[in-house]
């Protein structure tokens, strides 16, 4: 087994192989602005780091967020032609997940990431592996008495101490936990869901009332 | 003639606005045009909505790269090239489509050629007419760009003639059609409408055309608020709006600017090819009088068919296999989505190159890309 892990639904744009053990290889970058010009390279960087090819590759895993829309989309994109091209399944786990067994807890605990507009990407845990909540997008006030006593992980409870007094490390998704998590899984013999992404917001948009009258009253 | 298994075969892919094209092309040759449109969804909104359109660029990709290949009846492994739009358009739109390319070049190990949207606009032509005469002019016309370009050499020399000022001409039909209420897109039910109209009915103004007017630049807000008046004047003294003689009469006047500022363009540059390209040069009209006033002035006119002018991802493989053809540098793999292309570039080649253009103006643009964020 050879897995090419990936996630760009928060700032970090984080690349990992793994090979049904251990992740041999692994990139991570924080920069909000520029998922789609750091993927491709850090993809590059990683197989070269293991003396592989992309073609030795079994199959690619692929954070599906949530997360902020424009940057998600530059992972799931490519990874969805990556399995066109070389033939092989493309997995998506949660980027929650992701941080959730980087967390590395055995009790109950929060995940939280940005969702920008003062909103926060989140899910509960009972431990690493098990998350108890669908992922949700709500105001850091909204959802406080939910979370109240639990400790917290990720930037989004970093952001908002208020609501997460025992927000803690890792502040940010690996795609080495995301890799592990899901040679995890396979090996036990679970099926992945297919790598959608977890907008949890409609576009903004709005349909017009009517044309604005241009005569003057 | 040399054997065509010889030219280039290239496929590309197309995201600037709200159609996921796939097209695959062996040199001048046309060999699979798949495109997925997500113009229903946006139709409620009565224009593209950017977030809407990324969404289904993300959906359909694979799907649409799968189509052009059956349809070209080739192997993706034989393919010289990966050519994409990296601008200008919408930002998030493109961005799919630039990681869809980045990561099926790679993949694949074939060079990736980042292109100009609108240079492929006008190289699609080689696709039905053959090989681009040097140079030619081309007026381009759709709902996001209006613009009277002049090209010596489709991979290296594009020169802004004009452009228009305000709205683009696609734009102008798709407001007309609103204030009508005939739905979205307007282009192609106001040239239906207007087939039955008289344009002569009403003398709507035809902007940018006084003697002190930049020659070559368009406006199409003033003709907008004029038409709108109108309609809402007879609305107002209670009389019935007569939408085919409106439709008509709109449409006449910007048919009219776009030629008479095109064919002067060829006469005093002497230039005797006319290329139309953009969705509007699907209008009939434009067609039929962009043919008289060429052929008065002794220009040769080439408009590709209607599904070559909208936006496809087979005009990208065109400039991409011209590319090829000419030895032109390859993208980086760092390359970006850039919304705000300019159009005097008609490829984004790698740094490297010794054939890149000025190095100053390339990173002059890195800084004016990163100030978007791309993260939300
Ligand atoms: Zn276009």
């Amino acid at each position: 087994m050879l897995l090419l892990a990936l996630d760009t639904a928060t700032p970090a744009v984080t690349v990992a192989l793994h090979d049904g053990t251990d992740v041999i290889a692994s990139s991570s970058q924080v920069d909000a602005r520029r998922h789609g010009e750091l993927l491709l390279p850090a993809v590059d960087r990683v197989l070269a780091e293991a003396g592989l090819r992309l073609d030795a590759v079994t199959g690619i895993v692929a954070g599906t967020g949530p997360g902020p829309y424009t940057g998600l989309r530059v992972g799931l994109m490519t990874a969805d032609t990556f399995g066109l091209a070389l033939g092989v399944p493309v997995h998506g786990v949660c980027t929650l997940d992701g941080l959730a067994y980087a967390a590395d807890l055995e009790d109950s605990f929060v995940v939280a990431t940005d969702a920008r507009r003062k909103e926060v990407y989140w899910a509960r845990y009972a431990d690493s592996r098990t998350r108890l909540t669908d992922p949700a997008v709500d105001r850091p006030a909204d959802i406080a008495e939910r979370v109240a006593g639990l400790p917290a992980v990720g930037a989004g409870a970093l952001l908002y101490p208020d609501t997460f007094p025992k927000a803690h490390e890792p502040e940010h998704v690996s795609a080495a936990a995301l890799a592990c998590l899901a040679a995890e899984k396979l090996a036990a013999g679970e099926d992945l869901p297919a790598p959608r992404p977890l907008y949890l917001r409609r576009p903004d948009a709005q349909v017009p009332k009517n044309y604005k009258v241009v005569t003057p009253k | 003639m040399a054997d065509s298994r010889d030219e280039p075969l290239v496929l590309g892919i197309e995201t600037s606005c709200d159609e996921t094209g796939v097209g695959v092309v062996r040199g001048t040759t046309l060999l699979a045009d798949a495109v997925a449109s997500s113009v229903d969804e946006h139709a409620r909104f009565g224009g593209v909505v950017p977030e809407v359109a990324s969404r289904a660029h993300l959906e359909a990709m694979v799907p649409t790269i799968d189509r052009a290949l059956k349809e070209a009846g080739v192997s993706a492994r034989d393919l010289d090239g990966i050519a994409v739009t990296a601008g200008p358009g919408l930002a998030g739109a493109l961005l799919v489509g630039v990681s869809a390319a980045k990561a099926y070049a790679y993949a694949l190990g074939k060079p990736l050629y980042g292109v100009n949207h609108l240079a492929s606009h006008i190289c699609v032509d080689q696709l039905e007419h053959g090989p681009l005469p040097e140079p030619t002019m081309a007026l381009l016309v759709s709902g996001g760009h209006s613009s009277l370009l002049l090209s010596s050499d489709i991979t290296s020399d594009v020169r802004p003639m004009g452009a228009t000022i305000d709205d683009a001409a696609g734009e102008a039909f798709d407001k007309i059609a609103r204030v009508l209420n005939l739905g979205f897109p307007g282009g192609p039910v106001i040239d239906r409408y207007a087939r039955e109209g008289d344009p002569k009915a009403i003398a709507f103004p035809r902007g940018l055309t006084g003697p002190r007017d930049a020659a070559y630049d368009f406006s199409f807000s003033g003709l907008k608020t004029a038409v709108a008046r109108w309609i809402e004047a007879k609305r107002a003294a209670g009389e019935e709006v007569p939408v085919r003689d409106v439709s008509a009469s709109f449409q006449e006047a910007v048919v009219d600017v776009l030629t008479r500022k095109a064919v002067r363009a060829c006469k005093d540059e002497g230039v005797d090819h006319l290329m139309i390209g953009g969705g509007v040069a699907a209008n009939s009209r434009l067609r039929v009088l962009a043919q008289e006033r060429c052929e008065a002035a002794g220009i040769r006119l080439r408009v590709p068919r209607p599904k070559l002018c909208t936006d496809n991802g087979a005009m990208v493989a065109a400039l991409g296999a011209e590319m090829v053809a000419r030895g032109r540098a390859a993208s980086d793999w760092d390359l970006s989505a850039d919304s705000s292309l300019p159009v005097t570039e008609p490829h984004v080649p790698g740094r490297d190159h010794p054939h890149a253009p000025s190095h100053t103006h390339a990173h002059d643009h890195v800084h004016e890309v990163s100030k978007e964020n791309l993260y939300s």
